[in-house]
């Protein structure tokens, strides 16, 4: 099903927020060459504060700030695309231990980010995971 | 000005994304792979085309930045549990990274 224009709106300005303050971040500490360490960042900041999203009394009691927060706020932060590039650019250079680094490494802390989380906020309902 | 198109992209994006999930996440979250899969391949494909400056800003930074995810990516991952949750991230990046290669190589050749 179609979600109801309130959450596609929310999702829409925290999109663009999160998203801006990823580029943000990009522009006051440049990834350069080697592991992009500021992607990197972005992308375990971003899945930790999802994994915790209802710690928040706010998303809990509210769907279109949930929605706003979740795959709107911390979905445009966080990135896959540029992991993937990254991954692919480093991969075209000449550094596939550098890139199998960089994509295992972020996949594993991310994830450990997010179990570590998960101790102690709430489980997040599936429309909240998206 | 450029944060502005960043934000227009980004928003878009994440909406599409997000109507995906809603649509097509069930017990697979196929919805997220597409949304992941797809913004790789555009993104490989803007690197491709060597855009820069606001073209990319929209185009790579906002709307393939918008479109994918990590952080559902790894919440969905870890609610999956073990071998499901491991296979669907290693699955994704992989495909992401395929996704990528293909987009970039697809534009350098036209």
């Amino acid at each position: 099903m179609t979600p109801p224009p309130r959450l596609l709106l929310a999702v829409a300005a925290g999109g663009a927020l999160g998203g801006v303050v990823r580029y943000g971040a990009g522009l006051a500490v440049p990834d350069g060459t080697g592991i992009p360490w500021t992607t990197f960042a972005v992308n375990v900041a971003g899945s930790s504060l999802l994994a915790g999203l209802l710690l928040l009394p706010l998303a809990r009691r509210s769907e279109v700030w949930a929605a706003g927060l979740g795959p709107g706020v911390l979905g445009g932060f966080t990135t896959f695309s540029a992991t993937s590039e990254q991954g692919r650019a480093l991969l075209a250079d000449g550094h596939p231990g550098l890139a199998l680094a960089y994509l295992v490494g972020t996949l594993a802390v991310c994830l450990a980010a997010v179990a570590l989380v998960g101790r102690i906020a709430p489980p997040l309902p599936e429309e909240d995971e998206l | 000005m450029t944060a502005l198109l960043v934000a227009l992209g980004s928003g878009v994006g994440s909406v599409l994304r997000y109507v995906l999930g809603q649509r097509f996440d069930g017990t697979r979250h196929t919805g997220t792979l597409t949304a992941n899969t797809t913004a790789s391949l555009l993104l490989g494909a803007c690197v491709g085309w060597s855009l820069d400056g606001s073209t990319l800003a929209i185009a790579g930074a906002g709307f393939c930045g918008g479109l994918s995810t990590y952080s559902s990516l790894m919440v969905q991952a870890r609610d999956l549990g073990g071998v499901r949750g491991a296979v669907y991230a290693v699955a994704t990046v992989l495909l992401g990274l395929g996704a990528c290669a293909l987009g970039y190589w697809g534009a350098a050749q036209a």
